[in-house]
């Protein structure tokens, strides 16, 4: 594992705030690291920063060990990535002159550059599309455009700023499937920026997520996802329970946390009296009929009544009343089976080892 | 009606018989007003890309200030170049008052401030992104700068008929600081103000029919350029 | 890559284009700047074509390079004043006496005259038709109500105006009758025609543009109504960067016998009558004023 990218006390201030806050950031060789948060978290502005396509306030960015600035010139550690943006940002001419154009800026022109080019419209399925005008592209061929003019480059990073945000779903989905495929084959380091957490999951190693311009948590996926070290990311992640309570009793394997004075058995280590935030993702809730005779495997099981049933697409997001707020996405089959509807009594589960604690201290 | 007429046969023949007093004013005008353009070319363009691409205190003024310029008024600048080129003026010495060069210099003055105004909109109206993508894809400053002007091209074209547009047919500075001087400093709009205010005004209608030709065709030349760079 | 290329190439050649322009220019100039003279006149000389004729055999002569600046003589009097000229050819008698007075100009001498006419619409509303004293047909003009189109332009023609109207104790400024176009005497000729109002013309001009006016000459020469032309040599004590020698060559020029000559038969071919009368070596007073 080598460490191709750094950044330490890396600071951007822009009209008085402090926009990025990161005080040590490693870019491992060959991973796919995706920055998620909110609008205005700081996403974009590390990017920038770290591309030193803006040049951070304070701190330093190192490439291969070498700090970009004194030791490192900004233009060569500039021709080692490259950027694509939400926007497609083509330049008013072909399609193969756009792909070329990176490879002429830093002086590589000439037959080879040209070989290049068309093995990279050849990759990304639009080899036909190369004497047409860039401004007569639709919106996914201006994407693949870009993103061939990128790789013709052979970044050692690429930097990914949205890419997707601006397609409509079946085109972000092929595009994204032929970006999986490239990234294996080529195992280009790369930073991608996004607030959609299933492109996020689908497509990196690691995950960091941003919050108000530092990196609350960075991790391998499922960890991002199950383990979030606090509220904030819990919720991004898509955490939609999220309780506060307190540590009543301990086991050798589990807790037992109270409330507003239901008990939820958690799988992990506290101390009696401590105060804890338990996250249920809602995909980890099973529902059932409360007749007693659909036994589940469950410890927790908790009776309550539907609130409101609101339909997502594959599946239906349900709210449960049973002494605290409980979230549960149930698939249309399943909610078709069980004929539930709001109002209804229910009976929902969720297995301790798939609770997480966030551990407050106290007690 | 009649005298209209008349005007229109006059420019035929003038400029069909190549009537050499015409067509050397004709020519003058060109090579007057196109010098003064390629000049506003250079200048405009580089400190209105200058501008457009910089943040600096006071750029707010700047900005205005060039956005005023783009309206000055020929009379305006014949009359300050005038006082600046007199021979006792603060540029005496250069001895160029009533010489083309003059004209050059008045004509550039006019048409600077309309180019730099186009050209500061045409690159400032590109996407602010864009920088940043000619960046990452690992140009230097000059080659961004380069690539920003191309891609801002087709609003360049519409400087260079503006401020050519501008020059060509003004009057008021040309005959200040030119004086209208017969095959040395006479262009076409000082001329037709002269044939008006001889009473020839069938000679003052072919100049005005010569001069709208010259600016039809060059703009003809340049709108043709524009239209076929436009995407289909 | 290939459009950066273009772009330098493109660069270049403008570079190339604009420079060579140019030097063709200060290469054309070069020769010229010390043997220049500026001659500062009244539009009318230039508008009649006199000037035209005349300056080539000057030029021809001499090897001066004359650059004529045609401008209001007011304007053309400051000029001089401001030492930015090097001869004036002017005709504001009274105006030309207070610039000699303070010293602007070293000799001045009188070259040619023509004549003022008042012209007015064949009608005739006024009846001044053939009145032989200008001051009286003006106070008629005045009396009757009927519109005088003045220049109102601080010219030569606009200062003898002013000047016949003081002569007849006329009070004309701010009169509803009276209105001034602030235009060349062509331009002035020309809206007096189409709105049928009188107006004071100098004969070259007139005689020039009478085909297309039907405006009528109705009093024609009286004293006050001459025109007359001086050529004033700008001191080259106060400004000496003036082109002293090519000013006073240009003076002895205008007042040579040949010149004369020219003058005297100037616009016979083309008009019937001269436009201008040759006065050289003559006394002022000669001219009946």
């Amino acid at each position: 594992m080598t460490t191709i990218l750094e950044a330490k006390n890396l600071k951007v201030i822009r009209g008085g705030s402090l926009l990025v806050d990161v005080p040590d950031l490693a870019i491992i060789e060959g991973e796919t690291l995706s920055l998620i948060g909110p609008n205005g978290a700081g996403k974009t502005t590390l990017l920038q920063a770290l591309s030193y396509l803006s040049k951070p306030s304070a701190g330093e960015v190192l490439f291969r060990g070498r700090v970009v600035g004194p030791d490192y010139g900004a233009l060569e550690f500039r021709r080692n990535l490259t950027m694509v943006f939400q926007e497609p940002l083509l330049f008013d001419t072909t399609v193969f002159n756009n792909v070329v154009s990176g490879l002429k800026m830093r002086g590589r022109g000439g037959k080879e550059s040209r070989q290049i080019a068309r093995a990279q419209l050849e990759r990304f399925g639009i080899a036909h599309l190369g004497e047409r005008s860039a401004k007569t592209l639709s919106g996914g061929e201006a994407q693949r455009t870009s993103l061939a003019r990128a790789f013709a480059l052979s970044p050692e990073v690429l930097f990914l700023d949205e890419p997707f945000a601006a397609l409509d779903p079946p085109t972000r989905e092929s595009i994204v499937a032929d970006l999986e495929k490239v990234l294996a084959e080529t195992k280009t380091t790369t930073i991608m920026a996004t607030h959609d957490r299933n492109e996020a999951l689908r497509l990196s190693d690691r995950i960091a997520v941003m919050e108000g311009g530092r990196i609350a948590q960075i991790d391998r996926p499922s960890i991002v996802m199950n383990r979030p070290v606090d509220e904030f990311v819990a919720h991004f992640v898509g955490t939609e329970t999220i309780l506060e309570g307190a540590v009543r009793e301990t086991n050798e394997t589990a807790l037992f946390v109270s409330v507003d004075g239901s008990v939820i058995e958690v799988v992990g280590r506290g101390r009696v009296g401590e105060k804890v935030t338990v996250c249920i993702r809602p995909e980890n809730v099973t529902l059932a009929i409360p007749d007693g005779t659909a036994k589940t495997s469950a410890r927790n099981t908790f009776r309550g009544r539907i609130g409101r049933i609101i339909p997502l697409g594959l599946v239906h997001r349900v709210e449960i009343a049973c002494g605290f707020p409980l979230v549960a996405f149930v698939t249309t089959h399943a909610l078709e089976d069980l004929s539930l509807k709001e109002g209804d009594e229910v009976a929902a589960s969720v297995k301790a080892t798939a609770i997480h604690v966030i551990r407050k201290g106290g007690g | 009606m009649d005298i209209i007429l008349e005007g229109i046969r006059q420019a035929f023949i003038l400029l069909f018989t190549f009537d050499r007093e015409v067509l050397g004013v004709t020519w003058f005008s060109l090579k007057v007003s196109g010098t003064a353009t390629l000049i506003s070319l250079f200048l405009g363009m580089s400190v209105g890309t200058v501008v457009a691409l910089t943040q600096f205190p006071g750029r707010r003024i700047v900005v205005s200030l060039i956005n005023t310029g783009m309206g000055l008024p020929p009379v305006v600048v014949g009359l300050f170049v005038t006082i600046f080129l007199w021979r006792n003026g603060p540029f005496g010495f250069l001895e160029i008052l009533y010489t083309p060069s003059a004209m050059i210099i008045a004509q550039a003055v006019i048409a600077t401030p309309i180019v730099m105004g186009i050209s500061l909109a045409a690159i400032q109206q590109l996407p602010r992104k864009l920088r940043l993508q000619i960046l990452a894809l690992g140009a230097t400053r000059l080659q961004m700068v380069l690539v920003l002007i191309r891609e801002a091209k087709l609003a360049l074209l519409a400087a260079v008929m503006a401020g050519f547009g501008g020059v060509i047919s003004e009057v008021g500075a040309s005959i200040m600081v030119g004086g209208n001087i017969m095959g040395y400093t006479r262009v076409l709009t000082t001329a037709t103000v002269m044939e008006t205010s001889r009473g020839n005004f069938d000679i003052a209608i072919a100049l005005s029919i010569i001069l709208l030709l010259f600016a039809y065709l060059i703009n003809l030349v340049l709108t043709y350029v524009q239209q076929r760079e436009r995407p289909r | 890559m290939k459009f950066k290329k273009n772009m330098f190439l493109t660069g270049i050649a403008l570079a190339t284009a604009a420079l060579l322009v140019a030097g063709g220019f200060t290469a054309a100039e070069a020769a010229k700047p010390q043997k220049a003279v500026i001659l500062a006149t009244t539009t009318s000389t230039q508008d009649t074509g006199l000037l035209d004729v005349l300056i080539p055999i000057f030029e021809k002569k001499t090897g001066y390079f004359v650059k004529t600046i045609a401008v209001g003589s007011g304007q053309a009097m400051a000029m001089g004043a401001k030492g930015e000229a090097d001869i004036l050819l002017v005709h504001s008698p009274a105006a030309e006496k207070k610039f000699m007075a303070d010293g602007n100009g070293v000799e001045r001498r009188l070259v040619m005259h023509n004549d003022f006419i008042i012209v007015g619409p064949p009608a005739d509303p006024a009846g001044i038709r053939g009145m032989k004293k200008a001051t009286e047909a003006f106070k008629k003009i005045a009396g009757s109500g009927s519109i005088f189109m003045s220049r109102g332009d601080r010219s030569g023609t606009h200062v003898k105006e002013i000047d016949i109207w003081k002569a007849g104790g006329v009070k004309y400024e701010g009169e509803k009758w009276y209105q001034q176009t602030g235009l060349g005497m062509g331009q002035t000729l020309a809206v007096s025609a189409e709105k049928k109002t009188y107006t004071l013309a100098d004969r070259g001009t007139y005689l020039a543009l009478k085909k297309n006016l039907g405006l009528d000459i109705l009093v024609e020469g009286d004293g006050i109504l001459l025109n007359i032309y001086h050529v004033i040599e700008v001191n080259p004590k106060k400004w000496p960067k003036a082109n002293f020698p090519g000013g006073k060559a240009f003076a002895d020029f205008m007042v040579s016998k040949e010149t004369q000559d020219i003058i005297k038969t100037f616009g016979v071919d083309k008009y019937g009558s001269p436009l201008f009368f040759p006065d050289a070596g003559k006394k002022e007073e000669a001219l009946g004023l």
